[in-house]
């Protein structure tokens, strides 16, 4: 049973609506037999379509084809790229990470510390977000022999400040250091061109495709011919003995779909939801002049369908849940799996506080976004911060009942 | 929404009324357990799923309310405070006090909402005048209106128990049942949420440094040692391990913690009756009695499962005494007399006043008057009761 909601969507960073095209690819697809493996011509067939699909995804990231290997999402994806060139680059042991990172990095290095004796070392990131060069550097050349990788988010996907990429890979590059870059966030929302990155230093790039309209439950590490990772899975050996396991092709052709409407339409896609987000912030100040706007204030720097705030003094969770009655879909930043609101990560690695932490929205717009969703959200706002300022935080004490 | 059968059944009963609902589910630790175990029911990832679950099938909206660092600080640290100063407390009522009559309904009124509905089993009713009075569950085998004995008039203006006039859990389950929820035949739980393995002394002696101290008994002569006052709770037998066996050879029992001299005091079974009872701190559920301070005839309720037995109450001015150690203020009591002596009282539990089905109010016991004077115990060699 599935529910129509006619509330405005403002989670793009969450997941984007599946692109029409893209689904109707996918069905179509779907009544395709045969095994890309297979030697027959119907095996050969859905090698075609699949190769095709690669080709597309390979062309919206500007890598060869044979550098995409699907996955079963991004969080593989990123899981593939740190632990395969960790296991790679053994006996290596130090990683080095920013602070904020999605969990998808997160766990997984923290996992490598607890079980295959990684030494995780935390970069810090400024107020913005940024990643701070002069450290990393340092990290770097305190012993570069025995960094195994460095792994950073292309932009922040909460807060949205986009990562100076290119100089983190000639840091790392200087020393042969392979570098992986969690670009799933940033995918759809700014131009990824892989050979550039590579050039750089970059190995390996993690990209998913129901960020841009394509389907849940595929996406790709784009890893170079030169890169060596450890496989996670092991079996029929597919996609350069990378990724074993029979390949999704209906998935991947609907991937391909969305990545190609994502390609051309993505700088007119920047212009357009730059406005909206304008609009967006120019709104919440109005209504709300205490709100604290985070993450990159310099359009530049920021992936464009971002907004993110703090509202002191109310819980995030509180203005969630009354602009969802009020029918707008926002986010506070990442729920851990009992769905309870976590304070940010990436706001605490801002050097904020805990209780600023716990205060954040974040506002993501992508390809349907309207100014009547924006709207809708301006709307609500106000009554919704009135009434969550009045729930307080929920580390205070109760006042009327107790 | 605990992720247990009640509060599903209570919600869907809310929405059956005509109210508009929506379901919480109470994140009361940042560290969840992933699935349940054992006899808890609350609590784990699992548990909000299923409630979640149940709010899908229902059809109203669901939140995760995070109210765990409330909670460590009114119900678990009071909960290891309580122990450590020697009384026995009762973490439910607590929760109930603090957190979902208190921290939950005031955050859902800013928020917007009436009133708390939770699947408890108790009854609210409304008099002529429209005071809101708590009373028993039809159902008394599975009645809970002991541990909401602590909601105040303003509390119960805000609470719905859909639960009270059902005759039996069995009728909830089965109503669960045809309603389509995956937790029709959940388990009830009964352990103490934040203790996962049910073992409360040894979860207690992780957390309150063990001291050792003497054993008493009651006339002051010393029978042995302890190695923490707190592993010791009022009416234990086992475990004592004193040496030299009483003089009349009988089992003796610990009658009294004291936590400011880490000293336990154990005696003869029979000191374990209690004729008088009192707590500074009470509190009324619904309108309070006219006339408190003169005596009035009710039942007294000591634990969540006891029978109700028969007493008297009032509430007594008590003068300043200076040089008592430590000096008390002029303050008032609840003072509960029972009918018949009363066992297994012990400072910290909360004695909730009953007029027939109706919640009166509540006190948390203070202290407790023994029917049986030191002297007597001696001279009578504990085989009479001198009440």
């Amino acid at each position: 049973m599935s529910v129509q909601f006619d509330h405005a969507y403002l989670d793009h960073a969450a997941t984007a609506p599946m692109l029409p095209a893209a689904i109707t690819a996918y069905a179509e697809a779907m009544t395709v037999v045969g095994n890309p493996a297979s030697i027959h011509s119907q095996g050969q067939n859905a090698k075609r379509m699949l190769e095709e699909a690669r080709e597309r995804v390979a062309a919206s990231v500007g890598c060869d084809p044979i550098e995409v290997v699907f996955t079963g999402g991004g969080t593989e994806a990123v899981n593939l790229g740190i632990k395969g060139l960790y296991w790679a680059r053994a006996p290596r042991t130090r990683i080095l990470v920013p602070g904020g990172e999605h969990h998808a990095t997160v766990d997984t290095v923290e996992w490598l510390a607890q079980r295959e004796g990684a030494i995780v070392q935390w970069i810090p990131l400024d107020a913005l977000g940024r990643i701070d060069l002069a450290a990393l550097a340092a990290a770097i050349e305190s012993n570069p022999a025995d960094v195994a990788l460095v792994t950073l988010l292309a932009a922040n996907n909460e807060v949205g400040t986009v990562q100076p990429v290119e100089q983190v890979a000639a840091l790392a590059a200087a020393h042969g250091i392979p570098v992986h870059v969690d670009a799933i966030s940033a995918y759809g929302h700014l131009p990824i061109d892989f050979a550039a990155l590579h050039a750089q230093g970059v190995s390996a790039l993690s990209i998913s495709a129901h960020k841009i309209g394509g389907p849940v439950g595929i996406g790709a590490l784009v890893l170079s011919r030169t890169a060596a990772v450890v496989p996670l899975i092991h079996g029929g050996g597919q996609q350069r003995q990378v990724r074993s396991g029979t390949q999704d092709v209906a998935a991947a052709v609907s991937f391909a779909v969305a990545a190609t409407a994502m390609t051309a339409e993505l700088p007119g896609e920047n212009r357009r939801l730059r406005v909206l987000r304008d609009t967006v912030i120019a709104g919440v100040r109005d209504a709300v002049p205490s709100a604290v706007y985070n993450g990159d204030p310099d359009p530049a720097g920021r992936l464009p369908g971002n907004a993110h705030f703090t509202f002191p003094g109310c819980e995030g969770d509180s203005l969630l849940f009354l602009l969802d009655v009020a029918g707008v879909s926002v986010s506070t930043g990442s729920a851990c799996q009992a769905g309870i609101p976590e304070p940010s990560h990436v706001l605490r690695a801002m050097g904020r506080t805990e209780a600023e932490a716990r205060s954040a929205l974040r506002i993501t717009l992508g390809r349907t976004s309207t100014h009547a969703d924006v709207d809708a959200l301006l709307r609500a706002l106000p009554t919704a911060w009135a009434q969550a300022i009045g729930a307080g935080m929920a580390d205070s004490a109760p006042r009327a009942y107790t | 929404m605990s992720g247990g059968v009640d509060s599903a059944v209570a919600a869907a009963r809310a929405v059956e009324a005509g109210h508009e609902v929506v379901g919480v589910h109470l994140a009361l630790s940042r560290m969840p357990g992933t699935l349940r175990t054992g006899s808890r029911g609350c609590c784990t990832v699992e548990d909000s799923m299923d409630a979640q679950r149940a709010a899908n099938i229902i059809g109203i909206p669901y939140y995760v309310w995070d109210f765990s660092e409330r909670f460590k600080l009114d119900v678990v640290d009071d909960f290891i405070a309580e122990y450590a100063a020697g009384r026995t407390p009762n973490p439910c009522m607590r929760c109930n006090e603090k957190i979902k009559f208190a921290a939950l309904l005031e955050k859902a009124i800013a928020l917007g909402f009436d009133a708390v509905c939770t699947g408890h089993y108790a009854s609210i009713v409304t008099d002529a005048d429209g005071n809101r009075e708590l009373h028993r569950a039809s159902a008394w085998a599975k009645d809970q209106s002991y541990v909401l004995g602590v909601l105040t008039k303003e509390q119960l203006a805000h609470s719905m128990f859909p639960l009270g006039a059902t005759p039996s859990k069995a009728e909830v389950r089965a109503e669960a049942a045809e309603r389509g929820f995956s937790v029709a035949n959940k388990p009830d739980s009964y352990d103490i949420c934040f203790i996962p393995d049910g073992d409360t002394r040894g979860w207690l002696g992780e957390r309150v440094p063990p001291a050792t101290g003497d054993i008493l008994d009651r006339e002051g002569n010393k029978l042995g040692e302890h190695e923490g006052a707190v592993a010791f709770t009022v009416g234990q037998r086992k475990g004592l391990s004193i040496g030299t066996p009483a003089a009349d050879g009988k089992p003796r029992f610990v009658l009294e913690v004291r936590p400011i001299n880490n000293t336990v005091v154990v005696g003869p079974k029979e000191a374990l009756a209690i004729k008088e009872i009192a707590g500074t701190t009470y509190t009324w559920a619904g309108l309070a009695p006219e006339h408190p301070e003169i005596e009035f005839a009710c039942d007294v309720q000591i634990r969540a499962h006891a029978d109700p037995e028969p007493a008297v109450a009032q509430v007594i001015s008590v003068p300043a005494d200076p040089t008592a150690t430590p000096p008390v203020e002029a303050h008032t009591e609840l003072r509960i007399l029972p009918t018949e002596p009363l066992t297994g009282v012990a400072p910290g539990q909360t004695a909730v006043v009953y007029v027939g089905t109706r919640v009166l109010g509540q006190c948390t016991i203070d202290r407790t008057v023994s029917a049986v004077p030191v002297a007597s115990v001696a001279a009578t060699d504990s085989t009479t009761v001198d009440a």
